[in-house]
């Protein structure tokens, strides 16, 4: 193969240097573009995984939930009736999902499932001396629920567990209450009540959330919600984030049970970060079209320049195949060439906003990296741009006639 | 085979490399403003000649070597070279034919200035195998050294004289061995001395390799010095004084 493309590359590769600054300027225009797409690809995939990260840390994938009770026609209306004009809604009580235990079982043999947390939760009231307040108790299992959200990493005073009569509070709670690790506090659900002793404070990234949550062992909850042995909710942890809707929409296929995935519950972050993937993909494919017009544009002008040049070759037995290619792998080379550099750049852009970019803390605002897998697309995708904006002008060195071609 | 065309100076077919049977070349063809450049033109070249064309400025020297160097296709009339019916050929057969078995020389040596001496002379044989064997190699460096240009062949078209580029063209266009050497003015561009010395060269190397040449020249003096004697005015030969020699 390299044998068979000899003669192309070594009067390519040859044309390029001649050519010097073009080739220069080309190259470092391919590169500041593919710095740019690759920085950008790079910089939102960073923001996006962070914002990610950072809201489905503290929330399951897919929930699942019992049925909502809804008034049902006793009788079916007749065409024209218009019924009742006035039902009232039904008030929803706590309720437990029918067969959790079964549930589980199968969820946890589910591919991609990898975390699967019953609870049971509601509102109750937390007691401490003179100070009360409103919070969302959550009966787990710590085992189970840390697969959900990580509690231990966020244990910011003692150590997360959950035995009978534990509990774990966010930590303005604790502030509220004015506890701290050791102490007892009192909970409150309307008829019953429970004393629970606080083994771990935790943050869960958000106040509201630190204000409100107070999570104690399943056997609690049910005791104090008055559901024995019921959980009312499954959390799902997935592997892959994005999968969440469809799977929520097939186990609200497979049982009768309703189901909310992550982007349901958060419809408004979803669609930010389309915005976002869309914004990307529109810079790309115009950098992309820069690109391809900036290396065919050396190439026409090339062309034309070398077009005696063209027609000794030709009359020396080159093919118009052999032209052709030389015009295509140019363009390949230049493509190559500019992505090198480009990735190059990028690394340092990279290495540049995590120097720089520092929020208040002194800490790096997030993460990112260059992939490899990334870096390898962004390669190719600009080799491939370089022989498609070769494509005009080596079909034009190809047809040239030779003798026309040497007489100019 | 042999078109009922008239010869009026039929050659012994078989020796022929070069056989012209009322051959016609027109731009534009049947357009507009068609003009015929070669008006059906009769010519015999046998292996091994030397032959010079000459004519006016515009006469159609140039176009009967475009198309006798297969750079362009005849309007009509027949192309023999070498036992093949050229007009019968597609384009990548003609360039393979144009590979194998001619050479150019041009006026302007038209050497590709990226290349060294050495370079232009192997690239016919790196256009042909995709590489340059150990053996191509020394063929173009034996054939540089000929041409007197042993010390000069790394060096760039650009740093060699217009008599010492024209020597490595001649070098280039033997490179393959081919049967037909054509010509066009090769020495028009250079001063007196160095176009005797260049004369000289082809005459040495058409002695040595047997290849044929076609020289087109203004100059009489050169003419003279040739075999055969081919004039050509207005597209038509008006004056041939050999045959094909067998």
């Amino acid at each position: 193969m390299v044998a068979a493309l000899g003669f192309e590359w070594r009067v390519a590769l040859r044309f390029l240097r001649e050519g010097r600054l073009q080739t220069l300027l080309i190259v470092v225009g391919v590169a500041a573009g593919v710095a740019v797409v690759t920085y950008i690809s790079v910089l939102i995939d960073g923001l996006q995984r962070n914002t990610l990260a950072r809201t489905l840390g503290a929330q399951a994938h897919v929930v699942l939930l019992p049925l909502e009770e809804r008034v049902l026609p006793v009788l079916p209306r007749a065409a024209g009736d218009p019924g009742f004009g006035d039902t009232q809604v039904r008030a929803q009580p706590l309720r437990a999902l029918p067969d959790w235990p079964g549930l589980v079982r199968v969820l946890d043999a589910r591919a991609g499932v990898v975390g699967v947390s019953p609870t049971l939760g509601g509102a109750a009231l937390a007691q401490r001396g003179a100070a009360t307040r409103a919070v969302t108790l959550t009966g787990i299992d710590l085992d189970r629920h840390t697969r959900i959200i990580e509690l231990h990493t966020r244990t910011v005073a003692g150590r997360a567990r959950l035995g009978p009569g534990e509990a774990v509070a966010g930590v303005t709670l604790a502030e509220d209450l004015g506890v701290r690790v050791g102490d007892l506090i009192t909970v409150s659900s309307g008829a019953r009540s429970q004393t629970l002793r606080i083994t771990a404070l935790v943050d869960l990234g958000a106040t509201e959330l630190n204000r409100r949550m107070l999570y104690a062992p399943l056997r609690s909850a049910q005791s104090l919600f008055d559901l024995p042995g019921g959980a009312a909710r499954i959390e799902l942890a997935l592997a892959d984030v994005w999968a969440a809707q469809t799977l929520a929409a097939d186990l609200a296929r497979q049982w009768p049970l309703r189901t909310e995935s992550w982007q349901q519950t958060n419809a408004q972050l979803v669609s930010a970060l389309n915005a976002q993937r869309v914004s990307t993909t529109l810079i790309r494919a115009v950098v992309l079209l820069v690109v391809v017009l900036g290396i065919a544009s050396v190439l026409v002008v090339s062309v034309v320049q070398k077009q005696r040049e063209i027609g000794i070759l030709r009359a020396m037995g080159a093919t118009r195949g052999q032209v052709q290619r030389i015009f295509l792998l140019q363009g390949a080379l230049l493509g190559a060439a500019g992505s090198l550099l480009g990735l190059g750049l990028a690394l340092a852009m990279v290495a540049a906003f995590m120097h720089f970019a520092r929020g208040a803390d002194g800490l790096p605002l997030f993460a990112i990296t260059l992939p490899p897998a990334l870096a390898l697309q962004v390669a190719a995708v600009a080799l491939l741009a370089g022989v498609l904006a070769a494509i005009a002008p080596a079909r034009r060195a190809a047809g040239l006639e030779p003798a026309q071609a040497i007489r100019t | 085979m042999t078109p009922a065309a008239p010869a009026p100076a039929p050659a012994p077919a078989a020796a022929a490399l070069v056989r012209l049977r009322g051959l016609r070349k027109a731009y534009r063809a049947g357009l507009a403003g068609e003009s015929e450049i070669l008006h059906g033109l009769d010519l015999d070249l046998a292996r091994g000649e030397f032959a010079a064309l000459i004519g006016p400025s515009g006469s159609g020297k140039s176009t009967l070597l475009n198309v006798l160097g297969l750079l362009e296709r005849a309007s009509a009339g027949h192309y023999t070279l070498a036992g093949t019916d050229v007009e019968a050929l597609d384009d990548a057969a003609r360039t393979r034919l144009r590979r194998d078995a001619i050479g150019f020389v041009f006026q302007f040596h038209h050497l590709l200035p990226a290349f060294s001496a050495l370079e232009n002379v192997t690239l016919p044989a790196l256009a042909r195998d995709g590489r340059v064997t150990p053996a191509v190699r020394a063929r173009a460096a034996a054939l540089l050294a000929e041409v007197g240009l042993a010390p000069a062949m790394h060096r760039r078209p650009g740093e060699l004289s217009g008599g010492m580029q024209q020597r490595v063209a001649v070098a280039r266009a033997l490179a393959l061995a081919p049967a037909l050497v054509l010509a066009d003015e090769p020495t028009g561009n250079l001063d007196t001395a160095t176009a005797d010395e260049v004369f000289a060269l082809l005459r040495r190397m058409h002695r040595e390799a047997g290849t044929a040449f076609l020289v087109v020249t203004h100059d009489e003096r050169l003419a003279a010095r040739c075999d055969r004697r081919i004039a050509i005015v207005d597209g038509h030969i008006v004056a041939d004084d050999g045959t094909a020699a067998a």
